[in-house]
């Protein structure tokens, strides 16, 4: 074991560096090299052509001014009142989690996280199926017709969505919320009404700005809801850059609202997290929540329990549901109609009919994004790991690379698949395209998800396992890879449910002989008759469940201090 | 353990896409308003040893852009369906390689709309309005006999049509207003709105949804639908009927023609093959298909047509008709004025 | 036998260490004491390998360390956070150098056994570290580090997350352990009372020089610098001008005191006065009582001069006193 010569009197010599202490500048560019080059290659390259197509055509035509107006205008509009109304349903739900105990609590909180990490396609059908045209409603009350305006279904699926970052947010606020402060202003002569106004909802401002940002980033690059939802009547950016594509075939306008879109996420990205970087992270303190005490604390933990069942239960059931009975005639079908309970929708995605719409049986579907999406965990990974490893413990230049791997974050899913269509025409038909999207739109959940685990391990550690003998590989096998299995594991879950539920870029992109679940529901969901629509139903059902489980591996693997979602 | 099973799958479905061993299969893109009998298709499979595979791909629009978004690598070796309102963007975007089919002798000459022998005629239709004839029985105002007659006050909220964004037939309808009334059809189209015309997404909604005639009962007596569908009608009925309760309004540039076109897709793999689909195509027996299938006429004048489209579905006197090169220079533009005017 | 040799590291352009030497034989505990920042917990990353020196030379019995990496030397490392591998158990805790040595599972299974009878925590071989108390924690820390066998110990501030009753068991504990075992160790701190407890010699550290170096006898009774003797709480520090041979006049009053080396007239010396009283001693420190506490049977009775002396008795605040008491010469 000992190394090295005999005593002399010339000192300075460097001892060998060992990782966790400097990584050397060699091994961070490596570090860099593979997820920078997938980058450029999945991102940067097609964004280049994007931008060389907008500035081919003329750009400030005031008819082409006028096609970005409208789009632009309304995706403002739906995404400021979606967030409004957000707001309206979760500060007071986020205080009913945060003040109170009641019975079926974890119950409730763990249905309103539900929606998140479902994909667009299945709340999009799940709206579809109570309120559509061939949905519950109008076939429980088929007179008075009512037909609630696309819009309106909109802003349902997107509160359903996120009144759950909301909850998150603020209530974590409020949980922070030191109750001797409000105690203290009641003792000094406030009433709870004023206490509330002057000392509760000042401190609970940043977080509730906080919420809102994120929520109307969201809703700003809602597609899948908006496709599916808004008929054509409605279109946001988004989803006009679809249209324009596939419809009109206007590629210039398609990548010119591409890039008013990538700007506007961009901006709002920027506000994000300048300002929710300033969110103090307190120690979380203890539970202040109590049982409700009084008749009005009762009415109303009781009345907002019930609305908040109501409405997020019944669109999550009514799916399945739709998908188990049948209430229409299929397409072209003239015999008599077998109302009731049926499995033939679930059976006939095995069935792969002349005159289907599919290439493939549907069935092929599930394992197509089953293959797909355990692809893009490998590769999510590959690429992900490395940024991870050098964005956990940044030099400067890190620094500045980190806000180039979020970029794919913000950026229109639709814009992304377009990006690799005019970029990469010949190898479209090549089954790596949807896994290499799907990659792309999870890179920077995997990275944000792998960051904080790799910060978090001290360097003590590291230093300790090398004075007890560990060389720098057996320091990383010993010590980082196992401490990371479980934000591994979190991480490549997180990319799992997000390729599963991807629908913008695969639209664009897949191919007739590997469809993938969101898009045969899209498919199905175009096509009239009953069967079809029961198949959408069915496909929907069954994507929930997959998703379902992914969300609950999640949960089960997360860190128990991680912060986020 | 997990990252074992992932790398598992991944491998299986990388493998998948490797391993063929099935068949020829010959692919033919469609929209997805095609259909055709399963012995027709049958004769071509056995005749030539081959699985053909049909792949609907949206309205004729949206196949059409999704062929040129995919031409470096095309989805299908045959396409169908290219209408003679898309003929122009088809052939400007090169999506075609040219075949002159031996059949095509015998194919008139109106329906020879590329002289560049890229996309080949297979079917004609007529884009008419529809009424109920049970409706107009009664008290009710006599059935409309022109366009002009449809701005009028006693057909109130009678008429339902198809967004020309959306949907071909509305597109058929509009062109024809355009041919009709020239450069005053935004001047028709606003007596049309005053005049609470219904407008909808698609011809299945249209259709099945609002038209009173057919089997949905909806509450419209006038549809813009095709000179076809009342013969659907009579065939469809059960119990059967011997009279169409439908029928098309004839008057001079009242209907539209549309002309169905198929081509080989550039880069097709199976070139041989899909030169023989277009023959067959062309041929007898196809042609006699469908009518009956797609509720369309043959191009093919020695096709038979089935009685019951002689009987319910006379030619129209004078269809309008634009050049595929007009239609392609002003679509748009017309698109815009209809929608400035009607749905704002 | 470590040797440091005129080590000097700077830190952003600042000098943190400069001109370390000593040398620790074997068998020996020193003590390296000096305020927060002192350069202490750096120098003992340095010895590790941790870190490299911007001149100056480690080594060990006689071999120069420097090209030696730090999973090579063979030295053991205790800290105060105590790193225990949070995804290990007790056992494969200890026994992880060993496994880092490729030993064999049942020598494995010995050594960490015996170790940890060694350190009291007999039988815990299968506990999470992370449900163990402070002071378990930081006794399987001491035996990961002592179950490698190593050449050499060291300590950085073990004790300092701990109690005080836990603190002064451990610090007994240790030096049984360190006297037993005749492993060398450095020990870094910066509290005054656990250096003297364990150590054999104490380096005093002052701003990244060794400022005094000792036994802690030798230490106490002979700081030689105002600045050891107030770092080391030994008495009252006063600064005086000398008015005469060994006479000098401060503040608080005029002393006598025989100093080892002339002064000359008027120069500015520190003198040290014992705090306890010496009624053989002819100096006097006098004031107004302004505060007494009482500290384990004595008095520690602080004056308005801001003198403090210990008595058996406690006089009323506000009286004046006067006490006799030891001077001595710092310089």
């Amino acid at each position: 074991m000992q190394t090295g010569r005999q005593v002399n009197t010339e000192p300075n010599r460097r001892v060998n560096r060992l990782p966790g202490s400097k990584i050397l500048p060699a091994s961070r560019i490596a570090l860099w090299l593979l997820p920078l080059g997938f980058l450029a290659i999945a991102f940067f390259f097609p964004l280049s052509r994007i931008l060389t197509l907008t500035f081919s055509s003329d750009v400030l035509a005031p008819d082409v001014l006028r096609a970005v107006q409208e789009p632009l205008l309304f995706t403002f509009y739906q995404a400021l009142l979606s967030t409004l109304l957000t707001l309206l349903l979760g500060i007071p739900s986020a205080f009913l989690f945060a003040r109170f105990d009641f019975r079926g609590k974890t119950l409730l909180r763990a249905l309103t996280a539900v929606p998140f990490m479902l994909p667009t396609v299945v709340v999009a059908s799940s709206f579809n199926s109570i309120f559509g045209a061939r949905g519950l409603v109008s076939f429980l009350f088929p007179l008075t017709s009512i037909q609630l305006s696309p819009l309106i279904l909109i802003l349902f699926a997107h509160i359903f969505y996120n009144t759950t970052i909301v909850i998150r947010i603020v209530g974590a606020s409020l949980a922070n919320l030191d109750p001797k402060l409000e105690q203290t202003a009641r003792s000094l002569g406030a009433d709870p009404l004023r206490a509330w106004w002057n000392v509760t909802f000042p401190l609970l401002r940043p977080s509730i700005l906080a919420a809102s940002l994120l929520v109307f980033l969201f809703d700003f690059t809602s597609f899948g809801v908006i496709l599916l939802l808004g008929g054509s009547q409605y279109s946001t950016l988004e989803t006009e850059i679809y249209f324009q594509v596939v419809r009109q075939f206007n590629l210039p306008l398609a990548a010119l609202l591409a890039v008013i879109q990538l700007f506007c996420t961009l901006l709002f990205s920027i506000v994000y997290s300048r300002y929710a970087s300033r969110l103090t992270q307190s120690a979380p303190r203890s539970a202040s929540s109590s049982k409700p005490k009084t008749f009005k604390q009762k009415f109303f933990v009781a009345s907002l329990c019930f609305m908040l069942s109501g409405f997020f239960i019944l669109p999550l059931s009514s799916l399945p549901l739709r998908s188990f009975f049948r209430i229409e005639a299929d397409r072209g079908q003239r015999s008599e109609v077998q109302y009731g309970f049926t499995t033939d929708y679930y059976e006939e995605l095995f069935v792969n009919r002349r005159n289907s719409v599919f290439y493939v049986p549907p069935f092929q579907a599930i394992f197509n994004s089953l293959a797909i999406a355990s692809s893009t965990v490998v590769l999510s990974l590959i690429f992900g790991f490395p940024a991870a490893f050098a964005l956990a413990h940044p030099s400067r230049l890190d620094k500045l690379l980190d806000p180039l791997i979020m970029l794919p974050l913000g950026s229109s899913a639709v814009m992304l698949g377009l990006g690799f269509i005019i970029t990469y025409g010949k190898w479209l038909a090549s089954p790596l395209m949807v896994p290499f999207a799907h990659t792309l739109v999870a890179l920077p959940f995997v990275i944000r998800a792998l960051q904080p685990a790799i910060a978090s391990i001290p360097q003590r550690l590291r230093q300790a396992a090398s004075s007890l003998g560990a060389s720098p590989v057996e320091v990383w096998k010993n010590i980082d890879l196992p401490i990371l299995r479980r934000a591994a594991l979190a991480a490549a879950t997180f990319a799992f449910t997000i390729s599963l539920g991807e629908f913008g870029a695969t639209l664009l992109i897949s191919r007739p002989e590997y469809p993938t679940i969101p898009v045969a529901i899209e498919r199905f969901l175009s096509q009239p008759g009953g069967l079809n629509y029961g198949q959408a139903m069915a496909m929907a059902t069954i994507l929930m469940a997959l998703t379902t489980i992914s969300v609950l591996l999640i949960e089960k693997f997360r860190l128990p201090n991680s912060r986020g979602f | 353990m997990q990252h074992f099973h992932f790398l598992f799958f991944g491998f299986l479905f990388l493998l998948s896409s490797c391993a063929p061993a099935q068949p020829v299969t010959l692919t033919i893109m469609t929209h997805d308003s095609f259909s055709i009998s399963e012995e027709v298709v049958a004769s071509f499979e056995e005749a030539n040893r081959v699985k053909v595979v049909f792949l609907p791909s949206g309205d004729a629009g949206s196949m059409l852009n999704k062929a040129i978004l995919t031409k470096d690598a095309p989805l299908a070796d045959v396409i169908f369906g290219v209408d003679n309102t898309f003929l122009s963007r088809a052939l400007d975007e090169d999506i075609f390689e040219p075949y002159v089919s031996p059949e095509l002798q015998n194919i008139p000459d109106e329906f020879k709309l590329d002289p560049s022998n890229r996309a080949t005629p297979v079917d004609y239709g007529d884009v008419c309005i529809n009424y109920d004839k049970a409706y107009f029985a009664g008290n009710n105002p006599p059935v409309p006999r022109s366009l002009e007659e449809l701005t009028k006050p006693e057909y109130k909220n009678l008429l339902v049509v198809e967004n020309p964004a959306t949907s071909s037939t509305g597109l058929a309808f509009l062109l024809a207003t355009v041919v009709h009334f020239g450069d005053d059809f935004d001047d028709y189209w606003r007596a049309l709105k005053e005049n609470e015309v219904v407008v909808v997404d698609g011809w299945e909604t249209a259709y099945y949804t609002n038209f009173s005639g057919s089997s949905g009962r909806g509450p419209q007596p006038l549809v813009v639908s095709y000179r076809a569908s009342p013969v659907a009608e009579v065939i469809f009925a059960d119990p059967p009927i011997d009279d169409a309760p439908t029928a098309s309004i004839d008057s001079p540039g009242s209907c539209f023609r549309q002309v169905e076109f198929a081509g080989i897709l550039r880069g097709a793999p199976n070139r041989a093959l899909a030169e023989k689909f277009i023959d067959f195509m062309l041929g007898k027996q196809f042609q006699e298909d469908v009518p009956l299938q797609m509720f369309v006429y043959p191009v093919n004048p020695d096709a038979v047509l089935p009685d019951v489209f002689v009987k319910y579905a006379q030619a129209p006197t004078q269809p309008a008709r634009l050049s595929p090169a007009e239609i392609a220079a002003h679509r748009d533009e017309w698109i815009q004025i209809w929608t400035d005017v009607v749905l704002k | 036998m470590l040797e440091i040799r005129h080590v000097s590291k700077a830190y952003e352009g600042k000098p943190l260490l400069s001109g370390i030497s000593f040398v620790v034989a074997e068998g020996e505990t020193i003590c390296l004491l000096g305020a927060s920042g002192s350069g202490k917990s750096t120098l003992l990353r340095i010895i590790a390998g941790l870190e490299a020196p911007d001149a100056g030379l480690v080594a060990f019995n006689g071999l120069d360390l420097a090209s030696t990496p730090p999973h090579l030397r063979d030295f053991g490392l205790v800290f105060q956070d105590y790193a225990l591998f949070p995804h290990l158990n007790v056992k494969e805790n200890v026994g992880f150098g060993l496994k880092m040595r490729r030993v064999g599972e049942t020598e494995i299974s010995d050594r960490v056994a015996s170790t940890l009878e060694l350190v009291n925590l007999k039988g815990f071989e299968n506990r999470d570290v992370n449900d163990l108390s402070g002071g378990e924690q930081q006794r399987v820390a001491l035996a990961r580090a002592l179950a490698i066998r190593p050449r050499l110990l060291m300590f950085d501030e073990p004790l300092g997350a701990l109690d005080r009753t836990l603190r002064e068991d451990l610090l007994n504990e240790l030096r049984a352990i360190l006297h037993r075992t005749g492993i060398p160790a450095v020990y870094v701190t910066h509290d005054q009372e656990e250096a003297f407890a364990i150590a054999d010699r104490i380096l005093i550290l002052r701003e990244g020089s060794i400022v005094r170096d000792g036994s802690p006898a030798e230490v106490s009774a002979d700081p030689r610098s105002a600045f050891v003797a107030e770092f080391l709480g030994l008495g009252n520090v006063i600064e005086a001008k000398s008015v005469g041979k060994n006479k000098f006049r401060s503040r608080n009053g005029d002393f006598t005191v025989n100093c080892g080396h002339k002064h000359s007239k008027g120069e500015t010396v520190h003198l040290l006065a014992r705090p306890h009283e010496a009624k053989k001693e002819s100096n006097t420190i006098s004031g107004i009582v302004s505060d007494v506490i009482f500290q384990q049977e004595i008095y520690k009775v602080t004056l308005d001069n801001g003198m403090y002396v210990y008595l058996h008795n406690a006089p009323a605040p506000g009286k004046k006193v006067s006490v006799r008491v030891k001077v001595e010469c710092l310089e």
